[in-house]
């Protein structure tokens, strides 16, 4: 997995590139821990993100709660294989899919 | 009969998903079928390596056999860690909303979905989780 960020002003978009799995998860975890502060506009780009499990969900879902207390958050260019496992999950109607 | 041993720690787990795909990838099953499977072993795999033997480690073995007319890929999972059935974890509400979502149960929530059919057996000190899923 590689992450790459953008960051203008309090918007911050972050693209996940590869797969975001159990041995994956973890760095993305770390990384919003610090990249999120001050953040008021998240965006998780996932248009190279071609696999995601459930160490990914619970990254997903963190993210999203803490974006739900200081701004807000959205997934973009979901592929249709990620996409299949946010709906399996519910996670796609607890999410802003762009 | 294919069959892989590995110590069931996380640094295998790419190991075990190759290994599951080159198998599928043999018998032309679809992407769409593969990224399923792929999804099953890791939520499986990682289960193991992270609770059967904890705080030690262990061997984890995973065989795959085929059937033809209707075609299905049989998956087993075997570990000789602390008995443990992941089907009696009850499944997460996924109507909840956002704040009530727990961040457990997720795993097994998805190879659920994800496999056909599904057993958990406890016999001669091993725990083996018999999935079936056609394509």
């Amino acid at each position: 997995m590689e992450i790459k960020k953008e960051q203008n002003g309090s918007a911050l978009t972050i693209k996940v590139i590869g797969r975001l799995d159990a041995t994956s998860a973890p760095e993305l975890s770390k990384e919003l821990t610090t990249a999120l502060e001050g953040v008021t506009d998240l965006t998780f780009d996932f248009a190279e993100l071609k696999y995601i499990a459930s160490a990914g969900l619970r990254v997903l879902l963190v993210a999203q709660k803490r974006m739900n207390k200081q701004g807000s958050m959205k997934l973009i260019n979901v592929s249709e294989a990620v996409m299949e496992v946010l709906d399996m999950t519910g996670f796609a109607s607890l999410m802003t899919i762009a | 009969m294919e069959k892989i041993t590995v110590e069931a720690v996380l640094e295998n787990l790419q190991t075990v998903i190759d290994f599951a795909t080159e198998h599928l990838e043999a018998r032309d099953c679809s992407m769409k079928i593969i990224m399923q499977v792929e999804l099953v072993v890791e939520e499986i795999f990682v289960n193991i390596a992270t609770y059967a033997y904890c705080p030690e480690t262990g061997a984890a073995t995973f065989c795959m056999e085929f059937e033809e007319n209707p075609n299905a890929v049989l998956m087993t999972f075997i570990d000789s860690g602390k008995p443990y059935n992941p089907l009696e974890k009850a499944d997460p509400d996924t109507e909840l909303a956002i704040e009530e979502r727990d961040v457990g149960g997720l795993g097994i929530f998805l190879v659920k979905k994800n496999v056909d059919e599904i057993t958990y057996e406890y016999a001669d000190g091993k725990n083996i989780l018999r999935m079936k899923k056609f394509f």
